[in-house]
């Protein structure tokens, strides 16, 4: 798992390259938490992540909550169509705002 | 380190082969539940005296630790530790129990069965791998098929809850989720086909047609491949535990039903499921297979209780056989204290964690069974039910009888709960519809809601489960079309099945270019219908009765996954008219509370409309001929009298005639200021046959209608 964390205009973009499971998923996690503060915009790029697994999901969404619990936002970019489906069938998808691409996320952040 | 964090995160002891921290467990709750920095395993049984944890990664062949309970661990009959550190996301768990009894031959009787050799299956797992993609061959060689895995449950219901719809309220449709969207005309993405995902994403289907409920056949993890055997019909076709009447693991949902079974999230996507369908005002009904389990009979395979405590979970003879009041090998022992707790749990894990809104129990009088075989007369185990404090809001419907000659139809112990799948109405329509003589005073007791089987104790209408067809027996559309089953594709010699169908072919057995028989099968189809959707009580439906679906003359196809069972939704468009019909039909009963009392009719005027709640006629108004040669009846609804009188809807009339004759019916005066209009006439061509609710027109001759033969015909006052 390779993870790049990048901070500009207040935005922090986080990209991750490979599967999140249980294995690597507190790694995600650990990295990111630390950067959000209390209205922080958080864009996850998931587009290097072929597989995610159920304790990923749930990491992310972890991960969701305590940035709007700082009252931030958090986007995902660049769900591989599987990933999608597999989030939109358990209900993850619901909790999530998504966006295809990077340039859409960035949007998304920056509106309000 | 948070200073107020509890001691007993950290491990205390160690595993003999020194790998592993552990710690004394909790012996409640049962199962494997996840606990700060590992999990909590807890299992029991009456006899063992030793148990050893057995681990696996997910799909290994091979265990990676067996760690034995430390026996200070145990406490009572539970064996209970902590195992930290564990990726419970990979792991898979089971037991071997040890008891100072000779091993039982396999087809031998036995009082025990333990034997070190098996692992077994935790009762109270709530995820269960080793089936996870449906019609996926297994490993034969596999030291462990069913295998323990371990559940979150921490899913974000937000503001859902379980309906808890009035229960006469309620329109049931009753259906199998693989069946329902498998077949490539359901227009279900590919992979969702025959999942919990692809019915979630037919809700608009369910929706448009009006039911309220839906009743799953079996949805805990069950073995399809359980008796498996090539069809003889078919070689290439592997006959199959299809329908999932036979449990392995009560607390798991079956993960073959799940398009995410292969990444073990099936708890997660069935609850998606059951959630956007009570956002669409749907509730959830789990047909529960309680009466017994996977393992069989004697020569049946170890999977998990009988390895555990034969003798708790199991009815057995004194020389060990298993009793069979199940039909199915084995019986289990509901009302063995333990085995009763287990009902419970589970049945309130469901209704807590998965917000179902109720359950049917398969052969349900066998749970009014002391563990000898005799019938209770208070059975403790539906008396917890029944006043369970999880459980209050929930349905509960008996399948009131059982393989063993126990038949409790209006006699089931209820203790103010219990409804109940009313036989009695469905052989009663039956018989009627294909115009059997005396048939009328019962067909009068049927659309009242079964008084004479449940008024005298107090039982509300909603009590009867209405149907004319369910998954056991004919579809609707075969009861029209066959005299005799066909269930030669289940390799048994057509010896399986119900032979008692008082089903009628109406001119010819089977399939037919007959313009006239097929006219008259599309009118009996709707005669079943429309009565059914008038009846007080609990109408349930058939999926795929709305759009004429067939098996064939098949009245048993318990074991087939192929087009049989497989809902063809080419039908809607090419039954249209009667998908139509059945839509109107449930319109029609969601829109007139008349149809849907809360309490039995009391034949009088108590609201002073000058209309009884209900009056019976015939082809004379206020004349109801009861002789037994008459196939002619008619009843009013007052609708002042609706809900007992709290609130006003139209008046309603409805004939029946089930003659082979056309007869003319005098009508009885509507209530003043109003006139008859039709909703109904099954007798008339399509599309006059039926009007959308509220658009009913003015019946010209308001003095009587000329019904014709074998039609029903339902008139509205206003």
């Amino acid at each position: 798992m390779e993870i790049r964390t990048e901070t500009t205009d207040g935005i922090t973009v986080v990209s991750l390259s490979g599967d999140v499971d249980a294995s690597t998923a507190p790694q995600v996690q650990e990295t990111v938490l630390p950067l959000v503060t209390p209205g922080s915009k958080v864009l996850m790029d998931m587009t290097g992540v072929p597989y995610m697994s159920s304790a990923g999901l749930r990491a992310l969404l972890s991960l969701y909550r305590q940035v709007a619990a700082k009252d931030g936002k958090l986007v995902l970019v660049g769900l591989s169509e599987e990933i999608a489906d597999t989030m939109s069938i358990t209900g993850f998808l619901d909790f999530f705002a998504a966006r295809g691409t990077v340039a859409e996320g960035l949007q998304f952040l920056q509106e309000g | 380190m948070d200073i107020l964090s509890r001691i007993d995160i950290h491990p205390t002891h160690t595993s003999s082969d020194g790998k592993f921290k552990l710690r004394r467990g909790r012996p409640e709750p049962f199962g494997a539940s996840l606990v700060p920095g590992g999990v909590n395993f807890s299992v029991f049984s009456s006899y063992a005296t030793a148990c050893t944890l057995v681990l696996f990664e997910k799909h290994a062949k091979e265990p990676f630790a067996e760690i034995p309970f430390p026996d200070e661990f145990r406490i009572g009959n539970v064996f209970n530790m902590v195992v930290f550190a564990l990726d419970y996301e990979n792991l898979e768990y089971g037991y071997r129990m040890e008891a100072p009894f000779p091993a039982a031959e396999r087809g031998q009787p036995a009082i025990h069965r333990f034997d070190r050799q098996h692992i077994l299956l935790d009762p109270y797992a709530k995820v269960i791998g080793g089936r996870d993609v449906w019609g996926q061959t297994p490993d034969w060689e596999d030291v462990y098929h069913h295998r323990a895995r371990i559940a979150f449950d921490d899913f974000d219901w937000e503001d859902d809850r379980p309906l808890e719809i009035p229960p006469e309220d309620q329109i049931i449709y009753e259906m199998h989720v693989r069946s329902f969207t498998r077949h490539a005309s359901s227009g279900v993405k590919e992979s969702r086909r025959g999942t919990f995902a692809g019915l979630r994403d037919k809700i608009p289907y369910l929706k448009e047609l009006g039911v309220n409920a839906i009743e799953l056949m079996p949805v805990f993890e069950f073995d399809e491949f359980e008796n498996s055997r090539p069809n003889p019909q078919n070689p290439d076709q592997l006959l199959v535990n299809y329908w999932g009447y036979s449990t392995v693991g009560f607390f798991a949902p079956k993960a073959g039903y799940a398009a995410t079974g292969k990444l073990g999230m099936q708890v997660d996507e069935l609850k998606a499921m059951v959630k956007e369908l009570h956002r669409n005002g749907i509730e959830v009904i789990l047909d529960v297979v309680f009466n017994h389990t996977a393992e069989g009979n004697e020569y049946g395979p170890v999977i998990s209780y009988r390895g555990l405590d034969n003798r708790t979970y199991y009815m057995l003879t004194p020389e060990g056989y298993y009793f069979n009041f199940s039909g199915c090998g084995n019986t289990l022992n509901c009302n063995n204290p333990i085995v009763r707790d287990m009902v419970l749990d589970c049945l309130r894990y469901w209704a807590s964690e998965y917000h179902i809104d109720g359950f049917r129990f398969d052969l349900a009088s066998i749970l009014g069974r002391d563990p000898w075989g005799f019938p209770l007369a208070n059975p403790p185990l539906l008396e917890a039910l029944a006043f369970d404090p999880i459980l209050a809001k929930c349905k509960l419907i008996a399948e009131a009888w059982d393989a063993g000659g126990l038949y409790q139809v209006g006699s089931f112990p209820a203790f103010g709960r219990w409804a109940e799948w009313n036989g009695k109405y469905r052989d009663t329509l039956r018989k009627f519809l294909k115009g059997d003589s005396g048939q009328v005073g019962s067909l009068a007791q049927c659309v009242q809601g079964s008084p004479h089987l449940y008024a005298a104790s107090g039982r509300v209408p909603a009590t009867s489960i209405n149907f004319i067809t369910a998954h056991d027996g004919f579809t609707l559309r075969d009861l029209v079309s066959y005299n005799h089953k066909h269930n030669e594709a289940n390799g048994e010699n057509n010896n399986d099945g119900s032979n008692d169908n008082d089903s009628w072919n109406c001119g010819w057995e089977g399939e037919t270019d007959n313009l006239g028989i097929q006219a008259l099968r599309f009118r009996q189809i709707q005669n079943a219908l429309i009565l059914l959707l008038v009846s007080q009580g609990v109408p349930m439906i058939l999926m795929g009765d709305e759009m004429g679906r067939t098996q064939y003359g098949n009245n048993n196809t318990y074991c087939h996954d192929s087009e049989l069972n497989w809902l063809d939704w080419g039908l809607l468009e090419q039954n249209n008219h009667l998908f139509e019909f059945c839509r109107h039909a449930i319109a029609f009963r969601n829109a007139h509370p008349v149809l849907r009392n809360t309490g039995h009719f009391r034949n009088r005027d108590y609201v002073g409309s000058g209309l009884p709640d209900i009056s019976w006629h015939g082809t004379k108004a206020w004349y109801a001929d009861w002789s037994a040669e008459t196939r002619t009846i008619a009843f009013l609804l007052c609708g002042r009298h609706a809900k007992q009188g709290t609130v006003t809807d139209n008046t309603i009339y409805v004939a029946a005639n089930s003659h082979w004759q056309a007869h003319w019916f005098e009508l009885p005066q509507p209530p003043a200021g109003t006139q008859w209009h039709v909703f109904a006439n099954t007798g008339a061509p399509v599309p006059d046959n039926v009007w959308a609710p509220g658009t009913e027109p003015r019946l010209e001759n308001q003095q009587g209608i000329l019904l014709g033969d074998r039609s029903v015909v339902v008139l509205l006052a206003k």
